[in-house]
């Protein structure tokens, strides 16, 4: 059951990954893209490792795809051009393939020359205790810089996501909801005894 | 291990249910279906009109902002998962620390606040 359930997993992975690449709709490639990452939550929950699945949906497909959809819906994408282009960075695509293959390799090589590693990667939580719990032991003070750090790096995101992108237009009326609260209903109206014949 | 997957079986079962239905559904547009397209049936209009514009236009990047923003308070959220989990075996610097991580985001979001980029015009 779960080998055929990792075959499964493994197989829709490759073949999101693939048409990620050669679908020609970018929009299509995102979807595709989405599936690839079900799948590879799945082969985490396979090995053992929930927390990660689940971050690996909440965080890639549920947030990231969302900027990738919008960032291929923001540019404007001439397709013709692209194709057009294709050719001049197809070299780099190539050698950055090449790298991530010999990568892939070298991991597949060390898992291999490696005859603990099988034994190591059951090892990973301790008994009694489930993943989650596992690494909450040890992120918050083993790894408290590291933490702190990670914290750091999401401000600096945000702040800088906020000064990058955040334009006030100036002809626009807001709502001032304090003024509205303090808004004192005893001068809001003012009677004023006009004589005749006068203006005010 | 196998325990652990055995939780997980409800979960393939409703996926594979979730995929066989959409198949379904798709399928039975397919099949069920009548169809006989003609030029003015399947071409784009917008109320009558025929499209004015392409779908591929810039759009304004504050949505971009807002799911950004979306984002950091959702990995926010996954960091404080494992810890809502454990807490009640982890250290006094595990506590604070998340404390202080928690302290670092609010200042980021009261500038955020204060900046107003959670108001949309």
């Amino acid at each position: 059951m779960i080998t055929f359930a990792f075959y499964l997993f493994a197989l829709s992975a490759i073949t999101g990954g693939l048409f990620t690449v050669i679908s020609r709709n970018p929009v299509h490639s995102v979807l595709w893209l989405i599936l690839a990452f079900l799948s590879s939550a799945g082969l985490f929950v396979l090995l053992g490792a929930e927390f990660v699945a689940m971050l690996l949906i909440i965080v890639y497909v549920g947030a990231v795809m969302v900027l990738f959809l919008f960032v291929v819906m923001m540019l404007d994408v001439d397709f013709a051009e692209l194709k057009a282009e294709m050719a001049k960075y197809l070299p780099l695509g190539m050698l950055v393939g090449l790298v991530i293959l010999m990568q892939l390799a070298m991991a597949y090589g060390a898992w291999d020359a490696n005859s603990g590693a099988e034994a190591r990667l059951q090892a990973a939580v301790p008994e009694g205790m489930h993943n989650t719990e596992a690494l909450g032991m040890i992120l918050y003070d083993q790894y408290f810089l590291l933490f702190q750090l990670a914290g750091l790096i999401l401000l600096v995101a945000m702040v800088g996501a906020i000064l990058l992108t955040l334009r006030h237009r100036q002809d626009i009326r807001r709502q001032n909801v304090l003024e509205q609260i303090y808004r004192d209903p005893a001068d809001a109206m003012k009677l004023k005894d006009v004589k005749p014949g006068q203006g005010l | 291990m196998e325990e652990m997957l055995r939780e997980y079986l409800p979960i393939l079962v409703f996926l594979a249910i979730a995929i066989a239905l959409g198949l379904i559904l798709i399928l039975a547009a397919v099949v069920i279906a009548v169809r006989n397209p003609d030029p003015e049936k399947v071409s784009a209009y917008e109320c009558g009109f025929n499209a004015f514009d392409d779908a591929r236009m810039k759009f304004d990047v504050r949505f971009y902002l807002v799911s950004i923003l979306f984002i950091i308070f959702d990995l926010e959220i996954a960091f404080l998962f494992p810890w809502a989990v454990a807490f009640k075996d982890i250290s006094m610097v595990g506590f604070w620390s998340m404390i202080v991580f928690l302290i670092v985001l609010t200042v980021g979001f009261a500038y955020e606040w204060k900046k107003g980029a959670l108001e949309w015009e």
